[in-house]
């Protein structure tokens, strides 16, 4: 019995394995700065070079971080879900264009909408190391006492909006 | 055919002749001490480029592996050494940064895997050499080992 038993639990066990295996997102890899603080850039601004912005400013309150780049097709698929999620007003997003061309940046955002309450210009990419990022878009949710609570890589969806970062809204307000 | 093949050794032979040192994809050196380039490079390809993900940043050409490089060689230059390097990397991109996975608990299967495959596969055979030498010979037209 067990000759017969054996190799079909074998099998078994390597259908389950693939079947979790492969349907698992390869994609995402963990971020060790979810839980930490977040990076402190300050950088020209995307539409005027001669001002700087950093996200020191925005000590005590909730923000969005989105990184972006008009060679980042994703970046372009989720652009009307980022316009909407602004739209409703819930926190701020600032956008991080990221190793990107800054006329092509401004036409992007003057063609398409401006979701970004500001964008900050990161043409050598120092800042996207400090926050560890990898492939735009990546979205990032920072809460009021500057510690990221959240993460997503690739495109955002309202519907992930609404299941990932909405519910952690009012708990990134409190002050700390 | 003995043509072909002498023709496939001899371009092999060529080939293992002009073989060089891999290089990283740079094109001019990027420290002019050997001893510091040497170090460079090595670091380069224990680093994962993360968008290419089964490339290391010395292989790749991805704006993030080339970003990550000029991090690399500032950091070098700061007189940084190998660990706080890494360290630095992993800070920001997680254990998956680094081309060889370390030994912690979470990737201990991953590191005993070859030795529990060869033990298993060992046992297995062992199980059914015992067992088959245990049968009686059925065959009369064999005439057996002692034959």
């Amino acid at each position: 019995m067990l000759r017969y038993l054996l190799p079909a639990g074998v099998f078994a066990g390597l259908l389950l394995a693939f079947f979790f295996g492969l349907g698992r997102d390869q994609h995402t890899l963990p971020s060790p700065l979810v839980g930490k603080t977040a990076p402190l850039f300050e950088l020209p601004r995307l539409d005027d070079p001669s001002q700087t912005f950093s996200n020191r400013e925005l000590a005590g309150q909730p923000y969005v971080l989105n990184v972006w780049g008009t060679w980042c097709i994703g970046c372009r698929q989720e652009h009307d879900a980022l316009l909407e999620i602004a739209r409703r007003n819930e926190v701020p997003i600032i956008g991080l264009n990221w190793n990107d061309d800054r006329d092509k940046a401004l036409r992007w955002l003057a063609d398409l909408g401006d979701p970004y309450v500001i964008s900050a210009f990161d043409g050598e990419g120092r800042a996207a190391i400090d926050w560890g990022v990898y492939g735009a878009p990546e979205t990032f949710l920072v809460d009021a006492r500057g510690v990221i609570i959240k993460k997503h890589v690739a495109p955002i969806t309202v519907a992930i909006w609404e299941r990932d970062f909405a519910p952690l809204l009012a708990q990134a307000g409190k002050a700390p | 055919m003995k043509l072909l093949l002498s023709c496939l050794i001899g371009l092999f032979l060529l080939n293992v002749a002009t073989l060089q040192p891999a290089r990283a994809i740079d094109v001019a050196p990027a420290f002019e001490d050997a001893a510091m380039q040497a170090r460079y490079q090595r670091l380069a390809r224990q680093l994962r480029c993360l968008v290419c993900r089964n490339e290391t940043i010395a292989d790749s050409n991805a704006q993030l592996a080339v970003d990550l490089r000029r991090q690399l060689r500032e950091l070098m230059a700061e007189g940084r050494t190998d660990q706080e390097i890494m360290q630095y990397m992993t800070d920001r991109y997680g254990d998956y940064v680094l081309h060889k996975p370390p030994l912690v608990p979470r990737t201990i299967l991953l590191w005993a895997a070859p030795v529990l495959l060869v033990l298993g596969g060992a046992a297995a055979a062992f199980t059914v050499i015992a067992r088959k030498s245990k049968l009686p010979d059925t065959d009369p037209n064999d005439p057996g080992l002692g034959a």
